[in-house]
């Protein structure tokens, strides 16, 4: 049974690669417009999760519905490297509408300035940004992020989080995260799970009012539980 | 709160430098932009090296024509180069050098224009396909290593010693250079940049377009650029064969008449070509890709 108001519906899959099942009897749903921040060890499968997701892999068994569009941010910006920053963003377009569609998008994350430039000239957090907007132009139901502000410094990450939650208030999609940062899962999820052994081991309601900072009891307390839960000793 | 302890940073010390440098080892160095300067020192920069290139070939030169002047070389081994010039004057003079040129010129491009389109086409298809993979790939793997010199014997009993052989030598040796470059390019493709594509929708002729062969263009215009020396040289020996036109046939005629100079001339034009079509192919290249140009301009 799957019901309008959500983006996602995980039922009894099972993701295998040799031997080794990496996602098993994995469960799994996610309402429309709900943020979802998934946090494991490494090689847990959340990967292996956001490609099933995607469809980018499919699953050896189980069921999988998700939202019909669907968009992607990886971990590298994954731009063509010969096509100018707008002609990126609605990739396979052309056309002045497609461009001011890129335009549009562009500006949304800042990037009025680079809408002609070539992506090798771009630093590593617009081209990340150039990202978003790309994926933001398909007004996606469901958006994937694989960890997308990994490699960025700590302060364009802080500036991508105020992005993310921005653009995920004006277009509501729903949206599932992951990421290895405990804090920016409780900064911007209305729900973290933590993936291992192949499931889903913790499911973490964020009841903290937005906007949120990093400060304050719930926020220690949250931070505490999901660290000790990923085996990481907090006194 | 928690036993999380980021390391402080350490600073490293500057690595030791080689004894070689003189003056003190504290001081700064200074790297602030001087732009007249800098533009100055490196415009002198670009003389000297111009200089120090043209140093040996313009020694060797002085020896070659002060050897001839004073009889150390016998002209019918090796002409001076003032006589070469004067050869080169003399076919220019008589028109020959002006016939030949486009003779010859139209056969290399119409064989780089053959050749090199089905070198590209055939590349795309192996690339982008599966089925044109199994069905090219490794035939024309194993037939590359055949050098197309050693086609023109067969190639002249097929074709008789007419044009068609000539143009069948040059489409041979510039098919493969083209179709190794193009496939190459294709395949180098990223497959993360592939899979962006198919998550935002794109058809597999829409990636192959807008993603696939942008990309493996510096690649295919290597091949151009290689398939375009290939056509020169296969033109130099096609033009062996029983040249009645071009500039093999002024190299014949020069060779039964004993003329060493217009031989040498000859080459030398032969040469010039290869520079010039060097040239071009990096023009191409330029143009094509400006997302490149900035980088290696920087
Ligand atoms: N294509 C593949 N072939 C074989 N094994 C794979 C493949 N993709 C993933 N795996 C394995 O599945 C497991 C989960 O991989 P996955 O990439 O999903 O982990 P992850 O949770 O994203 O880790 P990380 O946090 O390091 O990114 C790993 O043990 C990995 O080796
Ligand atoms: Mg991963």
């Amino acid at each position: 049974m799957s019901s309008p108001d959500h983006a996602v519906e995980l039922h009894q899959v099972r993701r295998v690669f040799g031997e080794r099942a990496v996602l098993d009897g994995f469960e799994l749903t996610i309402r429309s417009a709900e943020f979802v921040a998934v946090l494991g060890p490494s090689g847990t499968g959340k990967t292996t999760l956001l490609r099933l997701l995607s469809g980018l892999d499919q699953a050896d068994a189980g069921s999988v519905r998700v939202a019909r569009r669907r968009s992607v941010v990886f971990q590298e910006p994954r731009l063509v490297p010969a096509k100018r920053v707008w002609q990126n963003v609605v990739l396979g377009q052309r056309g002045s509408a497609a461009r001011q569609q890129a335009v549009a998008a562009l500006t949304e994350v800042g990037l009025a300035d680079h809408v002609d430039a070539w992506p090798k000239t771009l630093s590593g957090g617009e081209a990340q940004r150039v990202a978003v907007a790309r994926a933001m132009v398909h007004e996606p139901g469901l958006l994937l992020l694989d960890e997308p502000f990994a490699s960025l410094d700590a302060l364009t990450r802080i500036r991508m989080h105020e992005l993310v939650a921005q653009l995920w208030q004006r277009h509501r999609p729903a949206v599932v995260l992951v990421t290895h940062d405990v804090d920016e899962a409780i900064l911007l999820a209305d729900r973290v799970i933590v993936l291992s052994h192949g499931c889903v081991t913790l499911d973490l309601p964020i009841g903290i009012p937005r906007p949120r900072g990093r400060t304050g009891r719930q926020f220690a307390e949250l931070r505490a539980s999901l660290l000790s839960k990923l085996g990481v000793l907090v006194h | 709160m928690t036993s999380i302890v980021f390391n402080s940073v350490t600073v490293t010390r500057p690595l030791p430098r080689s004894g070689l440098q003189s003056g003190d080892d504290t001081g700064l160095i200074d790297l602030s932009p001087q732009p007249n300067l800098a533009r100055r020192k490196s415009a002198r920069a670009r003389w000297h090296r111009v200089m120090l290139r043209a140093t040996m070939p313009l020694v060797i030169l002085l020896i070659w024509q002060l050897a001839s002047t004073f009889g150390l070389v016998t002209p019918e081994v090796l002409p001076s180069p003032s006589d070469i010039g004067s050869a080169f004057a003399e076919l220019v003079r008589l028109g020959d050098l002006q016939a030949a040129l486009p003779v010859s010129l139209g056969r290399a491009l119409t064989g780089l224009a053959i050749g090199g389109t089905t070198g590209l086409a055939i590349g795309l298809f192996a690339g982008l396909w599966r089925i044109g993979e199994g069905l090219f790939d490794a035939p024309l793997q194993m037939l590359r290593t055949i050098p197309f010199i050693a086609l023109v014997p067969l190639f002249i009993t097929w074709f008789g010693i007419g044009e068609l052989a000539k143009l069948m030598v040059i489409i041979a040796a510039t098919i493969f250079p083209m179709y190794l470059n193009t496939y190459a390019g294709v395949r180098g493709v990223d497959p993360k940049l592939i899979e962006a594509a198919s998550i935002f929708g794109l058809s597999h002729r829409h990636t192959a377009w807008h993603v696939i062969l942008p990309t493996a263009l510096p690649s295919i215009l290597v091949g151009l650029r290689y398939a375009s020396g290939a056509a020169l040289l296969a033109l130099v020996v096609a033009e062996q064969i029983n040249a009645s036109s071009g500039i093999g046939y002024i190299l014949n005629n020069a060779n039964m008449n004993q003329r060493s100079d217009i031989i040498i001339a000859g080459i030398l034009v032969y040469a010039a070509l290869g520079i010039a079509i060097d040239l071009l192919m990096r023009m191409v290249e330029h143009l094509a890709l400006p997302w490149r140009a900035k980088l290696v301009l920087a």
